[in-house]
């Protein structure tokens, strides 16, 4: 008896997980549950990578991605107050033109994917020995010959900090409890510490 | 065995499902960021796929790459949205209309 194909079934469990989710992002009138379906997507995708034998990447997916920018979404979600009412209207209108596009990109997607067009598509994936570390090539790389755009990333990622939190950031509200450390810096012993007579009294 | 079409097939239509939402979601800004989240996603699934059946590690490095700069988008989108929603209580994409002339 032939053994199940395991690889391939989770593969086509994951792929049919990842298109249904990612419609519930699209179709999702609640904006939790389309970041709820999307943190979904994110997980089948991890799926993928790991059968592709991407390790490092499909857990950065889950780190950096469900862990930080899936994180942040669901907090604007939940600060913005939404009016759910006036979010469903006119959502009619707009669906023939989208299942149209849809139809199109998955045509020209479908025709471009057709053998002749293609010619690489015999190749198989490699098997990788047991000492094969995906992390220590992935790493070798960066540091060697992708030096230069890993530090221009880094750049990136400092200035998109700066720019969100001078974007949001008011400036601190007066009656606020916050730490204020010029004013703790100039306290002085003389305005804090009161040195009082107290009558010592028998009980 | 799964083949480099098979996952090619799947990133465009997630690609398109991603163009949809697009299309559909005039109401929500946040919804029409998770879709291009959901299109970078697609992305990063054909730069693996080809990184691993054609042997070059340069396609995961650009996965890398990708990742980093779709963090910095999304961040300072959702900064952005913050400030247009303290300014007008709503995120809806009719009302982002102040540059008509």
């Amino acid at each position: 008896m032939k053994a199940l194909p395991i690889p391939e079934i989770i593969a086509v469990i994951a792929s049919l997980g990842l298109v249904v989710s990612s419609l519930m992002v699209t179709v999702m009138r609640n904006p939790v549950r389309s970041v709820l379906s999307l943190v979904l997507c994110f997980l089948f995708t991890t799926v993928l990578w790991l059968l592709l034998q991407a390790e490092f990447l499909s857990l950065v997916l889950i780190f950096v991605y469900i862990g930080a920018v899936m994180t942040l979404f669901m907090f604007v979600v939940m600060m913005l107050h939404v009016d759910r009412k006036m979010l469903t209207e006119k959502f009619v209108s707009y669906l023939p033109l989208g299942i149209v596009l849809l139809l199109v990109f998955v045509g020209i997607v479908g025709y471009a994917l057709h053998g002749h067009h293609f010619p690489h598509v015999t190749r198989s994936l490699p098997h990788f020995p047991d000492h094969y570390n995906n992390t220590q090539v992935l790493g070798t790389h960066l540091y060697t010959q992708y030096v230069l755009p890993f530090e221009i990333a880094s750049i990136i990622l400092l200035v998109a900090i700066l720019a969100a939190i001078s974007l949001v950031f008011q400036g601190r509200e007066p009656g606020t409890k916050a730490q204020r450390v010029k004013k703790q810096l100039q306290a002085t012993k003389k305005n804090r510490l009161v040195i009082m007579d107290i009558k010592s009294e028998k009980p | 065995m799964i083949s480099l079409t098979y996952y090619l097939a799947l990133a465009g239509i997630v690609f398109g499902i991603a163009l949809f939402g697009v299309v559909l979601n005039r109401k929500n800004v946040i919804v029409l960021l998770m879709c291009v989240e959901l299109m970078l996603l697609a992305v990063n699934i054909n730069f693996v796929a080809f990184a691993q059946f054609l042997h070059i590690q340069a396609g995961e490095m650009f996965v890398f790459f990708i990742l980093a700069v779709a963090a910095a988008e999304s961040a300072i989108a959702l900064a952005i949205l913050v400030l247009f929603y303290r300014q007008k209580q709503s995120i809806n994409v009719d009302d982002m209309s102040s540059l008509k002339g």
